[in-house]
């Protein structure tokens, strides 16, 4: 079964099975503007949760994406470094930045379910 | 956003057509409107964007010997500038460091018009009015409104509100009566390399006049974010970050806006250090930097050489959209400031390669 999770960074997490698709949300690329260029972790990479594992710049400036959780980076999306704009054209599906392996899966429930996200961005 | 931050004459109309608004000099900006920066830029330089600008500094400089009291402080020359054009110019220390560029138009042998940089009016207006002899008077002008209207059919544009206009060449500036307007005053120049005016209207019909220009076919609002990339693809010195009062006009290869009158006598603030500067080089020069790949590199960079030295740092940096790659200005050593010469860019840690190159990025399309 997917299942959706989001970080106060604005990185949605998608669990399928035992890989985790990371990507920014949509609220996030709204906020970035046009991203032009984006700078993804090296497959193999063990991060852990909140360390700056990725970079995503707009026309204006340029932003750190965070691991949402630690793990082991296992795959990254050419599709984003080839066409940045694809960030902002499908931030919430094709536009991913990379996959990963979750050292502690329960983790993942301890992020904000959707509902949760959306007060979060409303609040902020 | 802060209750202390002033606004201008257009801030009801920005919000209206949705721009986000930041802190900016002291006011508060539209950075962009909903169509987004690279949108707005690429609109500017394909058909006509407008801007608003009204936080600019506008004053009249005014008496006999008003030409002579503001050529004391800059490398230009005034005197020789006639009636109905306008200048670039530097107002300097007496180091020859740099206060602030702006904008001069003779309006007359008596009346002198400027427009100077946002962040920089209070300083400029205190540093001229403290210069001034008997009987010449700076008078500001902070209820008008200033905007610009850029792009290639800028010129076609403004001709259907003010028809002889279209008889302007760059750098030429006249008033105007428009019809349920009133006297404005325009400018054909900008700060985008292209082609456009801008514009001095008065404030109580600022909006209108911008409703009016928004309501033809061409016209697009564009905000300060794309007005960043639009000077930084053209070559043009952003004051606080390329251009300050630690970098002189040689250094900043402004050298052009030292006049060949004014470098007899060098009788202006920092005319002799900049003369010495002149006839025995300088150490630093401001130069346009490609970056080979795809990141850009931000104001602040270091630039390091091959044996990994730090030669200079970026001073402006990011995507030239109408580049389709990112493109900086900073400052290197002198050795190094020549076209094509490989340098690196530090950018998180790493050395990313790039080369120096002439600029403009994108060429002036400016109607001579």
């Amino acid at each position: 079964m997917t299942q959706i999770r989001f970080t106060k960074d604005h990185e949605w997490v998608r669990l399928d099975g035992d890989t985790a698709t990371v990507g920014i949300t949509n609220h996030a690329q709204e906020a970035l503007g046009d991203v032009v260029f984006v700078e993804l972790p090296e497959p193999g990479r063990d991060v852990t949760e909140g360390e700056a594992c990725a970079v995503v710049e707009s026309v204006k400036a340029a932003s750190d994406v965070y691991a949402p959780l630690a793990g082991h980076v296992t795959q990254t999306n050419a599709g984003i470094t080839e066409d940045p704009a694809l960030v902002n054209r499908e931030a919430a599906g094709e536009g991913w930045f990379f996959k990963m392996t979750l050292s502690d899966k329960a983790a993942f429930d301890a992020l904000m379910d959707e509902a949760a996200y959306a007060k979060f961005v409303e609040e902020a | 956003m802060s209750e202390s931050l002033k606004i201008t004459r257009l801030d009801a109309l920005n919000r209206e057509l949705g721009a986000k608004m930041v802190p900016f000099a002291g006011y508060a900006m539209p950075v962009q409107y909903p169509a987004g920066i690279l949108t707005e830029h690429l609109h500017c330089r394909a058909q006509a964007g407008l801007f608003d600008v009204s936080h600019m500094g506008q004053a009249t400089l005014e008496g006999p010997g008003a030409v002579a009291a503001l050529e004391a402080l800059i490398p230009g020359d005034i005197q020789g500038l006639k009636p109905g054009r306008q200048r670039y110019s530097l107002l300097l220390t007496d180091t020859g460091t740099i206060l602030d560029d702006f904008m001069v138009a003779k309006i007359s042998d008596t009346v002198l018009f400027l427009v100077v940089n946002a962040g920089r009016k209070e300083a400029d207006f205190a540093h001229i009015a403290a210069h001034l002899p008997d009987g010449v008077t700076l008078t500001r002008h902070e209820d008008r409104a200033l905007i610009a209207l850029q792009g290639p059919e800028a010129a076609k544009v403004f001709a259907r509100f003010a028809p002889a206009s279209e008889t302007m060449s760059f750098m030429d500036v006249r008033d105007f009566e428009i019809d349920g307007i009133g006297r404005i005053r325009a400018s054909r120049s900008g700060y985008t390399g292209e082609d456009g005016f801008e514009i001095s209207v008065p404030s109580d019909t600022a909006e209108k006049f911008v409703r009016m220009l928004l309501a033809e076919p061409e016209v697009a609002p564009v905000g300060l974010g794309a007005r960043d990339s639009l000077r930084l693809e053209a070559g043009l010195p952003l004051y606080g970050h390329d251009i300050d009062t630690t970098t002189t006009p040689v250094e900043a290869g402004l050298t052009f806006a030292i006049n060949k009158r004014r470098k007899i006598a060098w009788d202006f603030a920092g005319g002799p250090a900049l003369r010495s500067q002149m006839d025995n080089g300088v150490s630093r020069r401001r130069v346009g930097i490609q970056p080979e790949g795809r990141a850009p590199a931000r104001d602040g960079t270091e630039i390091v050489d091959a044996s990994g030295a730090v030669i200079g740092k970026i001073t402006s940096g990011g995507f030239g959209p109408s580049v389709g790659a990112p493109i900086a200005m900073g400052y290197v050593d002198t050795a190094h400031a020549t076209d094509g010469a490989p340098i690196a860019l530090m950018v998180r840690g790493k050395p990313l390669p790039a080369r120096i190159v002439a600029m403009p990025f994108v060429p002036h399309r400016y109607s001579r």
